[in-house]
């Protein structure tokens, strides 16, 4: 029902999520957003469970500010996800598991950009591009056959329309408008939210 | 036939004429105890009889009137078949996670609806609470004012709701008592939503809307959302975690119905009575299709001067008075067409 997807340049990262809040069959929001800001440079997105996704979420981003406020600089993308990825897995064999999907796009300023794909079994793999829910079938094809590491930003803007328009073609579910952000050097940038009308 | 063979169906009438009556039942814990003092039972057939028995009084206290699943009834009353077939209801709804049975079926009927435009807040919900088919009670109260500027209606389980709206409300004091200030409607569903947070996954079922007022003492809150420089804020908050604010929301089994009707008029220029009026539409319609909704509907009205309380209107009058209109109509059209 829900979809995310990310591409990473080679100064910045992409990521755009479904403005999609339901309730069984009923769109309780059109205008949700579904990341959350850990950090000045690192986005998490956040798809699953309806409680979950919020609370686990949340409970990450205020872990991340406290590092910031206990050791005065900020954590870097791949140990937001590691942290990120362990404290899923630390509750995977609890009787409270976390039923969430996460993307994590950040920028370092040494390492560069990077996506990090994790799911509900606490996997985790650094990815070029990557998608979740049943939209991610319909796009990822599309991703593989056009992407290229040296992607500009419009280039990466106009291979995200692309998903988008393949997703209004032929997802069963209406899903409107998506929430866009770039993430580069200077930070986290809002981009115009993407909005597909009937086909 | 094998069932009767096995209760001695047919022994059972025979001896009946010689039935004596002991005045005080057996001690042993077995289901036909009571039955004893009853017609038709003797003492010698201790295991067969075929009237529904109290046979919870056999059972431990903590067990009383609790529904067990169908498998574990199959398996301990072999001797009984009549038993399980007669006591027991066929259909129970399966719960997921079932640690503690059910004492009754639930069901979690309900239209529930509130929306934000530029005269406030608007709350308006039916009143009819259902318990597995029948209306447990028509006249109940599903919008309960938390304190002067904020209200909250109910869908679910109704003593979930209840219970919990208490609790808010006493956590919502004490916030107040001890910091000086009122929390805000943001806070107020956050709250909610934390301390629901550790019953996710087990039966309790309450999904809340809160409308509120926050006026100037409840300090800087993050009001990301443009509100058109109004106060007012309106959050759904459910036990299984979710926590929305919005301009509209309409919960329960009759909120699809409703949500077409207000889809179609609720913008934020409404006038108050264009509000209630289109409110009261909505409600009215859901309960027509929807049957766990119905008799009256209660409606609130938030603004900055706190909540003020419509009475409460049975919606029977006005579902006869359409049909007065429709009844009109088609007389009007006949008219029309026998003129031509």
């Amino acid at each position: 029902m829900e979809y995310l997807i990310g591409i990473q340049g080679p100064d910045f990262v992409l990521v755009a999520a479904d403005n999609v809040a339901a309730s069984s069959i009923i769109q309780m929001k059109h205008d949700y957003d579904k990341m959350f800001k850990l950090s000045e440079k690192i986005l998490l997105l956040c798809v699953g469970e309806a409680g979950d996704t919020v609370q686990f979420a949340e409970y990450i981003q205020k872990n991340v500010q406290l590092y910031k406020m206990r050791n005065g600089y900020e954590l870097s993308p791949a140990a937001a996800a590691n942290f990120t990825r362990k404290n899923l897995a630390d509750y995977l064999r609890s009787r409270t598991p976390y039923h969430v999907n996460l993307l994590l796009a950040g920028y370092d300023d040494t390492d560069g950009p990077g996506l990090y794909y994790m799911d509900y079994l606490s996997s985790l793999a650094k990815a070029p591009f990557a998608a979740h829910g049943y939209g991610a079938y319909l796009t990822l094809s599309i991703l593989d056959r056009y992407y290229r590491p040296d992607l500009s930003r419009d280039e990466a803007v106009d291979l995200l329309k692309k998903c988008g328009e393949e997703l209004n073609k032929r997802f069963i579910l209406n899903l409107p408008s998506f929430t866009v952000r770039l993430i580069d050097k200077e930070g986290i940038h809002d981009l115009e939210k993407l909005t597909l009308g009937t086909k | 036939m094998a069932l009767q063979d096995i209760c001695n169906f047919q022994s059972v009438f025979e001896d009946s004429l010689t039935t004596e009556y002991p005045a005080v039942p057996h001690g042993k814990k077995i289901a036909s105890n009571y039955v004893s003092g009853l017609p038709f039972s003797n003492n010698k057939s201790l295991f067969h009889f075929y009237i529904p028995v109290a046979e919870y009084l056999d059972e431990s206290p903590i067990q009383f009137g609790q529904i067990s699943t169908v498998q574990n009834c199959s398996a301990d009353s072999s001797e009984d078949p009549f038993l399980t077939s007669s006591t027991l209801p066929t259909c129970l709804p399966f719960a997921s996670s079932q640690s503690v049975p059910l004492p009754f079926p639930m069901a979690h009927g309900t239209t529930t609806l509130a929306f934000m435009f530029q005269g406030g807040v608007l709350a308006a919900a039916d009143t009819r609470s259902s318990c597995s088919g029948l209306v447990a009670c028509p006249a109940s109260q599903k919008i309960l004012p938390i304190h002067s500027h904020l209200v909250g209606l109910t869908s679910g389980t109704s003593a979930d709701c209840a219970l919990w709206k208490r609790i808010l409300a006493r956590e919502l004091r004490l916030y107040q008592l001890r910091h000086g200030r009122r929390l805000s409607t943001s806070g107020a569903a956050k709250l909610l939503s934390h301390m629901l947070h550790p019953f996710k996954g087990t039966e309790l079922c309450v999904a809340a809307t809160l409308c509120g007022w926050d006026g100037g003492e409840t300090g800087p809150g993050s009001r990301g959302e443009t509100t058109k420089n109004q106060m007012t804020d309106l959050f759904y908050v459910c036990s299984d975690g979710t926590r929305l604010r919005g301009m509209l929301f309409s919960v329960g089994s009759g909120s699809p119905y409703a949500y077409s009707i207000l889809d179609q008029g609720v913008h934020w220029g409404l006038t108050v009575d264009e509000a209630k009026s289109i409110a009261r539409e909505a409600v009215y319609r859901a309960t027509y299709r929807d049957a766990y909704s119905g008799n009256c509907v209660d409606m609130y009205h938030i603004t900055s001067k706190g909540w003020t309380r419509r009475n409460r209107e049975d919606l029977k009058e006005e579902y006869y008075r359409e049909k007065e209109r429709r009844k009109h109509e088609k007389t009007e059209r006949r008219d029309v067409t026998f003129s031509d």
